[in-house]
């Protein structure tokens, strides 16, 4: 068999071109942060949020001359992939960040479902990490090299139970949940054995589906024929928009309880009236912020014409506590494993962190001891706060 | 009881959209022998256009109230959509069929198609998800226990209409005469003086326009619009079209009921984890004691 000449070069051309692609770009004084977000694929938006969020952080430091280690000023460089909300590309992405990009520190991925398979990667290869939005205990659970800015499911599953028991008065609950993220399956869990343990009584439907399933009428049938006095709801807010809609349907005129990933304005955009008046669980109330928390709010309006949502309050303070790791370390070796261990080091030693997203102590697992707020979706369909709940 | 009564009304629902689907891959398959595969995200593009249709008439420049714009859209999607449905075919099916080649190559052209709608929508319209508009004022009617709302009625009253209008084209009318003669020897019916292309032409009308209504219904019914929401559902109705045997109008129309009713019915008794499980297992046990499918008859070829 003979290659044309055209062949040839063709698949010289390709040859080159794919290994421009992969040479990593070399800069002096530079550290190198990645970013393992979903940009497209179920929940688009918390990339997008979390990326206009270090754009901001990125320009504060860059626009100062950079960031000073020990005497001496390095520029910041971000770089961002896209984890397709999917599990294997999240597991992909940090190794192409480790191995190609030789990025010393990585910071997402946000979700639970890629954030556990993707914190054993980094572990697995020596890189910190430090996820936003990851609440799930099995994140950071015995990986010293994982970190995290948010409180845990295990903390906010008994928050959503007290508060729904005493708001509602609820006797029985029930609980739909997506069975294929780890996210949604363990505050699931979570939930139902802190609802039964603190004898608030019985869950009367547990029941489950898939990530990619737009009818819940048969799951919603049998909750509604249980009769709870509220329905648990700790899924993404595209499922949420669809199973508040078909359990109003299908005539259940109760109350929904949500948790974290709720809270996203596109939760109203998709959800409409039909989300207004219920409850979730979350990080930070963006109605009636104070100081520091209200500087950064107000600046994201501003530069995006949005309010940010918590998973962009937590990505900045996941870069603020990456930062504290780095300057915690004293200097930056211009080799990306020596550099590595150093922030690992530096993250370790960090005790307390004063947050826009509250302040949070840690533990010897690398997991914050924070407060979670609740938050009421208002008739104009804002997050409201409601309650404060600390550890 | 009305909890069975209340579940064989959310079968019907979800089997209705199994059905419109799996009728646009058996005209299809029935006239051209081929695999549309591309035929899911048709559907898909059918959402996105009602969406934009629906978008414009209710805006500024028309103005008009929810209830005119879904009279108005459902012809307006059905005609685009169909539109799409026959550029697919003119560009990326009808070359191929002139040059003679094998039934393999047509149907992973037809896949690779439905990759390029998928993926031009990504790329054009970005990740994030639509939220389509309200068009009917829905009532929900509670009788006896049981809730029905007005969308779930159009939504069922629909699938049994273009099944009844699609069997009456098929089985009554000369065009449809001339369909099945294509099916049966596509080399003998031009010799009778039948231009084949533009029956192929309006074999892909039919099912590309039944494939936007569907996805107009679809977009009413789970207003959250994604691009690959073509995906799984354009394949689930391919095996409900084969369980009922594919090329058959009543066997798409019956097989996409099934479906639906075993899916609703194994979420219903088991945890959903099994859905997807038992319903191919039992489509598979079907297949195996009749494997042309409920209605299909075996094919005999002359040589």
């Amino acid at each position: 068999m003979k290659l044309s000449l055209r062949k040839m070069g063709l698949l010289a051309l390709a040859l080159v071109l794919s290994f421009l692609m992969t040479v990593p770009a070399f800069a002096a004084d530079t550290i190198k942060i990645g970013f393992n977000l979903p940009l497209t694929g179920d929940i688009p938006e918390v990339g997008d949020g979390s990326k206009k969020a270090a754009e901001m952080y990125l320009k504060d430091i860059n626009e100062a001359g950079g960031l000073e280690v020990g005497g001496k000023k390095y520029m910041l460089e971000f770089i961002y992939m896209d984890n397709e909300s999917k599990a294997e590309s999240a597991v992909n992405v940090a190794l192409k960040l480790i191995e190609q990009e030789d990025v010393v520190a990585i910071i997402g991925p946000n979700s639970s479902k890629q954030a556990v398979p993707a914190g054993g990667t980094c572990n697995d290869n020596r890189t910190p990490m430090i996820t936003p939005w990851s609440t799930n205990p099995d994140t950071t659970k015995d990986r010293p090299w994982v970190f995290r800015a948010a409180f845990l499911d295990p903390f906010q599953g008994p928050v959503a139970a007290d508060f729904a028991a005493s708001k509602f008065g609820a006797k029985t609950a029930a609980v739909i949940f997506d069975v294929s993220n780890d996210y949604s399956k363990g505050l699931a869990e979570i939930f139902k054995s802190a609802w039964e343990n603190k004898g608030l009584g019985p869950v009367v439907a547990f029941e489950s589906h898939g990530t990619k399933d737009q009818d819940f009428s048969a799951q919603l049938t049998t909750i509604i024929k249980a009769n709870p006095d509220f329905i648990f709801v700790p899924d993404n807010y595209n499922q949420v928009a669809l199973i508040v809609q078909q359990a109003r349907d299908l005539g259940y005129k109760g109350p929904f309880m949500g948790s974290d990933a709720w809270g996203t304005p596109d939760l109203i955009k998709l959800c409409g009236e039909q989300c207004y008046g219920n409850y979730f669980s979350t990080h930070y109330a963006a109605a009636g912020a104070t100081g520091a928390t209200k500087v950064f709010i107000d600046r994201y309006q501003k530069n995006y014409g949005s309010t940010p949502a918590d998973y962009a309050a937590l990505t900045w303070d996941s870069i603020g506590l990456l930062v504290q790791g780095i300057q915690n370390a004293g200097k930056v070796e211009s080799n990306p494993r020596k550099e590595r261990q150093l922030i690992r080091d530096g993250l370790a030693a960090i005790k307390s962190f004063d947050g826009i997203t509250g302040t949070s102590k840690f533990d010897e697992q690398g997991d914050p001891i924070k407060c979670a707020v609740v938050v009421k979706i208002s008739d104009k369909g804002e997050f409201v706060f409601e309650q404060s709940v600390c550890p | 009881m009305d909890f069975i009564i209340q579940n064989i009304i959310n079968a019907l629902q979800w089997g209705s959209f199994y059905a419109l689907i799996a009728l646009g891959y058996t005209l299809v398959y029935g006239v051209l022998r081929l695999i549309n595969f591309a035929h899911g995200d048709i559907f898909m593009v059918g959402a996105y256009i009602a969406f934009f249709v629906a978008g414009f008439m209710l805006g500024p420049a028309l103005g008009l109230s929810p209830m005119a714009t879904f009279l108005f859209a459902v012809p307006l999607t059905m005609f685009l959509t169909a539109c799409v449905g026959v550029t697919l075919e003119r560009i990326a099916y009808r070359p191929l069929r002139r040059k003679g080649a094998h039934r393999l190559y047509v149907v992973i052209t037809a896949l690779m198609c439905g990759l390029i709608l998928e993926y031009s929508n990504l790329a054009v319209l970005g990740a994030s998800r639509l939220k389509f508009p309200e068009l009917v004022e829905k009532t929900i009617w509670n009788l006896g226990g049981v809730t029905l709302t007005n969308l779930k009625v159009i939504v069922i009253f629909a699938a049994v209409a273009v099944f009844v209008i699609l069997n009456f084209i098929v089985t009554k009318t000369k065009i449809g005469m001339a369909m099945r003669g294509i099916s049966y020897d596509k080399f003998a019916i031009p010799l009778m003086g039948i231009p084949i292309d533009s029956i192929i032409v309006f074999t892909f009308i039919l099912g590309s326009g039944f494939a936007g209504l569907a996805g107009l219904l679809f977009a009413m019914s789970y207003p959250v619009l994604e691009p690959f929401m073509g995906m799984i559902i354009g394949w689930k109705a391919f095996i409900a079209a084969v369980v009922g045997g594919i090329g058959d109008i009543r066997g798409a129309f019956y097989g996409g009921f099934l479906l639906g009713f075993i899916e609703v019915g194994v979420v219903t008794v088991f945890p959903s984890t099994y859905r997807d499980l038992f319903a191919f297992t039992i489509l598979l046990i079907i297949l195996w004691m009749k494997p042309t499918g409920l209605f299909g008859m075996p094919q005999s070829t002359k040589i």
